[in-house]
């Protein structure tokens, strides 16, 4: 009686959550003319989410994974008490989130919020929910499966040295141009900014009092050693005001795109080159404890003053004329959003740490699909900051000079002439109001994030008159994590180019020879210079070409990853529900396919690489003029190549699911052996 | 008087995974399999093994 009743119950719980998410989502989908407020994206997202976990992931682990709770998991099995060891389900929930929380969700949205908040919207919460929470969970699983083993290793065995020496090659690809990107996405943030550049420097003896703290006074209080470090940050970020308003102070802190292009290139350097731990590691540990609380307070902030969005639900921009990038709405918004609906990036974190921690089957789920679902959200909270802003403001901050044009009122009457008003004296009264200069031509997605965090703070706490210190505390937390993914991928790419080239010439492959260490660091170091050189050079502000062809290579990774995961789940004779993961993947086919030929091909020359090499030919010749020509030439062949080695894995993937299907491919697993958990024996 | 105990609860858990993110709890899970306490010594011997384990790690996008 008693079951029936909660069973009534729990019914009529999720009947309503159903009918109010419907309400929501309609209600975003739409609404047209009068802002919306931003508490109707927070229903929607938290509905979407709310049902995609109680019904799709159980489907999921039900009927096809099979999540078996009395099987052993690697961390119980080969507890080592270092990286296997059995973790609590919500410190790896906490841990993974951690780990898989970088700025692609904060940048992503932002760009893709020139068509409006509502295709962003959309996809972000449809491509979680079906895609990218998917993905997190089932790779989760399969490495869980088969002792914590990394994505590269697993598409090897199950699809074969095609598939490993892609995923290989594409990780190396990828770690590139996001390092590229990144360094790109912070010179932006930092150039002719005195104060935003005297708080991330200000990071770097803050992170060297910490280390020696950490190693001298109190070993191993990093907890202790963070709170302080955060402490003496907000101090440099007050202190930046004072730096910026003398003009003496503000020299030594003002700097050209270039100047901090070369210093970041030689940042990059030392950090993978040099052993720096008394630097990098508390600046790390500083950037997760900033991280974790700012996202946290973005959501308290947003769900307490729900403000209005003035940014129209589509934009003129879904044609493909956007100021902020080229490009029509399909493919480009998806490939733009990117790691907020689904990220190739997660499948290596999904492989890495977290498989070696969890304790049961079980709790793959809630890590896996749990985990997204809240990065997901952390891209939700993005549009809304990036929506609350006037279209007009947006705009100016994120358009690039050779869109606009250079001088405030030329810009201020083009972004007008486009339907979205704004003045010379708005924009200069908003810089004067966030200690800047100028917020023209901030390319790149943080300074707008930035501005609309600082609005949604401000308004919260400390009213007006902190909206400079909130802006400046924005450029810090954003600077400062994506420092941190720049120093960590440039080593990681460095010891993935250590580990081939070993294969060539053994001493090569020596993590501790100092002439492999330095020559492959600077190999590495090199490549994503140059992608960060030539979006620094770019009249177009390189996020226009570089973001695209960042989701292009992230998205690709998704593809191998979901490759991956159909062939194991045809292999486990669960065919009939590959769809699955092959509909995200055919969907993520079509949309990085579709980028990447535009991209390579599109007539329009702020859209084609090729086209554009073409135009910069037949236009009258500058001293750039052969460089750009050869950059864009590069872009269309990177991109090329992206293409044709997912195109192997997909072909290779496709082969084997015939083999399977027709009972002539083989059909084994290669799982670890079922070992009965003791774990489940002594809980009972 | 449930839910103080569940409030404990979700705190305790809360700070176990603060710890966890910030490496506290592998430090200690460090001491514990050497069988020493905390000094400069043991930290510097903990970041050693910690950065040749995390190194290979990248950050997420």
């Amino acid at each position: 009686m008693l079951h029936g009743m909660n069973k009534t119950f729990a019914i009529v719980v999720w009947a309503f959550v159903a009918l109010l998410g419907a309400l929501a989502v309609g209600a975003v989908a739409v609404h047209r003319g009068e802002p919306i407020n931003a508490l109707w994206l927070v229903v929607a997202a938290t509905c979407c989410y709310a049902l995609g976990y109680r019904f799709y992931s159980k489907f999921i682990a039900v009927k096809i994974l099979a999540l078996d709770g009395s099987r052993a998991t690697p961390a119980e099995r080969l507890e080592n008490g270092r990286d296997f060891l059995v973790t609590n389900k919500w410190v790896v929930f906490g841990h993974h989130f951690a780990a898989i929380a970088g700025p692609g969700p904060l940048v992503g949205p932002v760009l893709a919020a020139q068509f409006g908040y509502l295709p962003g919207t959309m996809w972000v919460l449809a491509g979680a929910v079906f895609a990218g929470c998917v993905q997190d969970f089932v790779i989760l699983l399969f490495s869980v499966r088969r002792d914590g083993k990394s994505l590269t290793e697993m598409a090897k065995d199950e699809i074969g040295r095609v598939g490993g020496f892609v995923a290989y090659a594409a990780v190396i690809s990828i770690l590139i141009i996001l390092l590229g990107v990144c360094a790109l996405i912070v010179v932006n943030a930092l150039k002719s900014s005195p104060w935003g550049t005297f708080t991330i420097a200000m990071t770097m003896p803050i992170a060297l009092l910490m280390g020696v703290y950490l190693r001298r006074i109190r070993p191993g209080k990093v907890l202790e050693v963070s709170a302080l470090g955060f402490v003496l940050v907000l101090a440099a970020i007050w202190g930046g005001q004072y730096v910026s308003q003398n003009a003496d102070l503000a020299r030594w802190f003002t700097f050209t795109a270039t100047t901090l292009a070369v210093l970041i290139i030689i940042y990059g350097f030392a950090a993978s080159a040099v052993p720096v731990w008394l630097l990098l590691a508390p600046r790390d540990y500083l950037s997760t404890f900033v991280k974790l609380g700012t996202i946290a307070m973005l959501g308290l902030g947003i769900v307490a003053l729900h403000p209005t969005l003035h940014m129209p639900a589509l934009t003129r921009f879904v044609d493909g004329t956007g100021p902020v990038f080229a490009g029509k709405i399909f493919p480009f918004a998806f490939i733009t959003i990117a790691c907020g609906a689904i990220s190739g990036f997660h499948a290596l974190i999904s492989s890495g740490t977290t498989p070696k921690l969890i304790a049961r089957e079980s709790e793959t789920r809630m890590v896996g699909y749990g985990a997204m679902m809240c990065e997901s959200a952390v891209a939700v909270m993005a549009i809304i900051a990036a929506c609350v802003m006037q279209p007009g403001i947006y705009f100016a901050i994120n358009s690039p000079a050779g869109v606009v044009g250079q001088a405030p009122a030329a810009a201020a009457a083009t972004i007008s002439s486009w339907g979205f008003p704004v003045t010379a004296a708005d924009m200069q009264a908003l810089a004067r109001a966030v200690g800047e200069q100028t917020l023209y031509n901030r390319t790149g997605g943080a300074p707008a994030f930035a501005v609309g965090m600082a609005s949604i703070f401000s308004h919260s706490l400390g009213g007006e008159r902190l909206m400079a210190l909130w802006y400046h505390f924005a450029i810090m937390f954003e600077a400062l994590f994506i420092l941190t993914v720049l120093d960590a991928g440039t080593r990681v790419a460095r010891f993935m180019l250590q580990d081939a080239l070993g294969h060539v010439y053994k001493p090569l492959g020596r993590t501790s020879w100092y002439p492999s260490i330095l020559s492959t660091s600077g190999l590495i170091v090199a490549a994503w210079g140059y992608f960060l050189w030539q979006g620094v050079k770019d009249p177009l502000g390189g996020i226009n070409s570089l973001w695209p062809l960042f989701g292009i290579s992230n998205q690709l990774l998704a593809t191998v990853a979901l490759c991956l995961a159909t062939t194991i789940i045809i292999k486990m004779h669960r065919a009939k529900y590959a769809a699955v993961t092959l509909l995200p993947l055919s969907w993520l086919v079509a949309i990085t396919f579709t980028a990447s030929w535009h991209k390579i091909f599109d007539p329009n020359p702020r859209v084609g690489f090729l086209a554009q090499a073409q135009a910069l030919a037949a236009a009258p010749a500058t001293a750039a003029t052969s460089r750009l020509i050869f950059n864009n030439r590069l872009d269309a062949a990177v991109t090329a190549v992206l293409i044709l080695m997912v195109t192997l894995v997909l072909v290779e993937s496709l082969r084997q699911w015939y083999g399977i299907l027709r009972g002539t491919g083989e059909t084994r697993v290669k799982e670890s052996p079922f070992v009965r958990t003791q774990l489940a024996e002594e809980r009972g | 008087m449930n839910t103080i105990i569940s409030a404990i609860s979700a705190w305790k858990t809360l700070v176990a995974a603060v710890r966890e993110i910030f490496d506290e709890a592998a430090y200690e899970r460090f001491l514990a399999r050497a069988g020493t306490s905390s000094s400069n010594q043991a930290y510097a011997q903990f970041r050693r093994e910690l950065e040749e384990a995390k190194v290979r790690l990248p950050k997420c996008c």
